[in-house]
């Protein structure tokens, strides 16, 4: 049998979408008996979140002011006191569980698996290297406790009306002060999260201008979309950094992904392959997105999505 | 006067579009161009602007790899650090190794800060940053997109998945370097042969009394699978028909 502990990511409001993807990783492990850990200063409502996916079977809420703002250095400690008994700890491969996963394993002594993309056993996974451009096989030696995060755009949001068992804890460890949340400065948008919608309309360099880039918007707003953006269209600072998709950005497989004005460096299309229908829109037809693009229109954008948004529309 | 340890990884060249072995034993890499891990070269800019700003007296590069990763400490000697350790490795290894190593050299060198690359662009483990802060028992900023050091404290706004967060930690600390932290410089020719007359120090991990972790094995690399061939499509009109008849739009 296999104890897995997953560490439970959250905004203090709603459980993240990519802890449900985590979930079906999870129960793909053979005999997996699955906790979810909510850290919070009021861990309660998120919990019930928890709870409520269907392969959960426990939740374990550990409340503190402290943990308003998780910090990696003082959830570790106390993650690693959590793990006892547990053969495998699981986060999201976020910026939130890159940054914690690797400071628990090393305090438990294990090496980690990032961005687990498929189980092959309970020692076994599969994750990209190189952008995506290989795969390798992992195997964890016996004995050891498996450490990972999970590729969530690699699995399917498991459903809910689950109904795990909830308990508070207290771990005791002892947490460094060493390390201080000043500020977290979010773009406040109504518009679905880039990393869980079903669709996303993404902007590149040929976009030109952050206010050009304002048609991305206004396409992605008609269909209901998040919007995403390639590393030249943030670098140039049409769209800001929380919006880049691909090898050091997010990782997504919406249903729809439309590409509009990105040529598709390798390291762009590591972010989206997953998408189930590609559409790219682009000038250049030798571009590499048309490569992956289930659907191409070689076109000029600023022609082309005009005419888009009067299509969608009758 | 600050000292700091920037991390080098050699990995294969940015632009090079790496091929997997037919007998799955790994990454064609023969022949194949190699480079400083580009997250490493913003880490040692970073180092290298906070030394011009009186920040810091000393710059230490520091890889663990094969002999050959000498060639990337050269280029990080030309791009201005002043001295450099290589920790031969004869084997691959797993960012928690590399992090004992770097632990290792951390005890020995005593910075006050350690920068290195959010990831490398080969194994994309982005692990080792955050293993050595943990080791070491030391802050880590990972993702690091903006840093101020005053005193014994360094402030760093990182790039998280809901926006910007800033934090602030006691030095010595661990920081990950993210894309736009700034752009490296270019190395110039003088700089080059400068850098020939730099030290550079080789040791390994036996006599840092470091023994490789065998905890987790790659058994097989393997290609991909490819994406289904798509289709050109004429005009928006039959764009929108297609994607009608998927029922992804309306």
């Amino acid at each position: 049998m296999s104890k897995i502990l997953i560490i439970a990511e959250h905004d203090g409001k709603h459980l993240s979408a990519a802890i449900s993807r985590c979930v079906a990783c999870a129960r793909l492990v053979p005999g997996a008996e699955i906790t979810v850990a909510v850290f919070g200063a009021d861990p309660a409502p998120v919990a019930r979140e928890a709870a409520a996916l269907q392969g959960v079977n426990h939740v374990l809420t550990i409340a503190d002011a402290k943990h308003a703002h998780p910090l990696s250095a003082v959830l570790a400690p106390l993650v690693v006191e959590l793990s006892a008994g547990y053969s495998h700890v699981f986060g999201a491969s976020t910026t939130f569980g890159k940054d914690l996963m690797p400071r628990v394993a090393a305090l438990l002594g294990v090496p980690q698996i990032s961005d687990a993309m498929s189980v092959e056993s309970a020692t076994r996974f599969k994750r990209p290297i190189y952008a995506g451009n290989a795969i390798i096989t992992v195997e964890v030696a016996a004995g050891r406790k498996v450490v990972a995060t999970v590729r969530t755009a690699s699995f399917e949001a498991v459903p809910g009306g689950g109904n795990a068992s909830i308990a508070a804890v207290s771990p005791t460890a002892a947490t460094p002060a060493h390390t201080r949340f000043v500020a977290l400065s979010a773009a406040a948008n109504d518009r679905p999260d880039l990393q869980s919608a079903p669709r996303v309309v993404s902007g590149g360099r040929a976009l030109g201008s952050k206010e050009n880039f304002a048609i991305i918007f206004k396409l992605a707003d008609k269909l209901g979309a998040a919007v995403g953006a390639s590393r030249a269209a943030v670098d140039a600072g049409y769209a800001p950094n929380e919006l880049q998709v691909g090898q050091t950005g997010k990782i997504i497989a919406p249903e729809l992904y439309v590409a509009v004005g990105i040529s598709g460096a390798i390291q762009h299309l590591t972010g989206i392959k997953d998408a189930k229908t590609i559409v790219a829109i682009n000038k250049d037809g030798e571009a590499p997105i048309f490569e992956v693009a289930d659907l191409g229109l070689v076109g000029d954008l600023f022609q082309i999505l005009p005419e888009l948004e009067e299509a969608l529309t009758k | 006067m600050r000292k700091i340890l920037v991390g080098i990884k050699r990995v294969v060249d940015y632009n090079v579009r790496v091929r997997v072995k037919p007998d799955g034993s790994g990454v064609a890499t023969d022949g194949v161009k190699m480079s400083v891990n580009p997250f490493d070269e913003i880490a040692l800019e970073e180092a290298l602007r906070l030394k011009e700003r009186g920040e810091a007296a000393e710059i230490v590069a520091v890889s663990v790899g094969p002999d050959d990763a000498q060639q990337q400490l050269r280029t990080a000697l030309a791009m201005g650090a002043d001295r450099a350790i290589l920790v031969k490795v004869t084997e691959s290894i797993e960012p928690y190794t590399a992090a004992q190593a770097l632990l290792a050299v951390v005890r020995n060198e005593k910075p006050d800060i350690v920068i290195l690359g959010k990831q490398a662009i080969d194994d994309d483990a982005a692990q080792t940053g955050p293993m050595l802060a943990a080791l070491w028992d030391r802050p880590q900023a990972t993702f690091c997109s903006k840093l101020e050091v005053k005193g014994g404290v360094a402030t760093i706004v990182r790039e998280v998945d809901a926006g910007l967060e800033t934090i602030e930690v006691d030095l010595p600390c661990v920081i990950s370097a993210d894309l736009r932290l700034n752009e490296p410089r270019y190395v110039k020719l003088p700089d080059i042969m400068k850098a020939k007359k730099k030290p550079l120090d080789v040791t390994d991990l036996a006599a840092l009394g470091v023994s490789i972790d065998r905890g987790l094995a790659t058994v097989l690399t393997e290609a991909p699978k490819p994406r289904a061939k798509g289709v050109i499509v004429k005009d928006v009109g039959e764009l929108v028909d297609a994607l009608r008849k998927k029922g992804l739009v309306s």
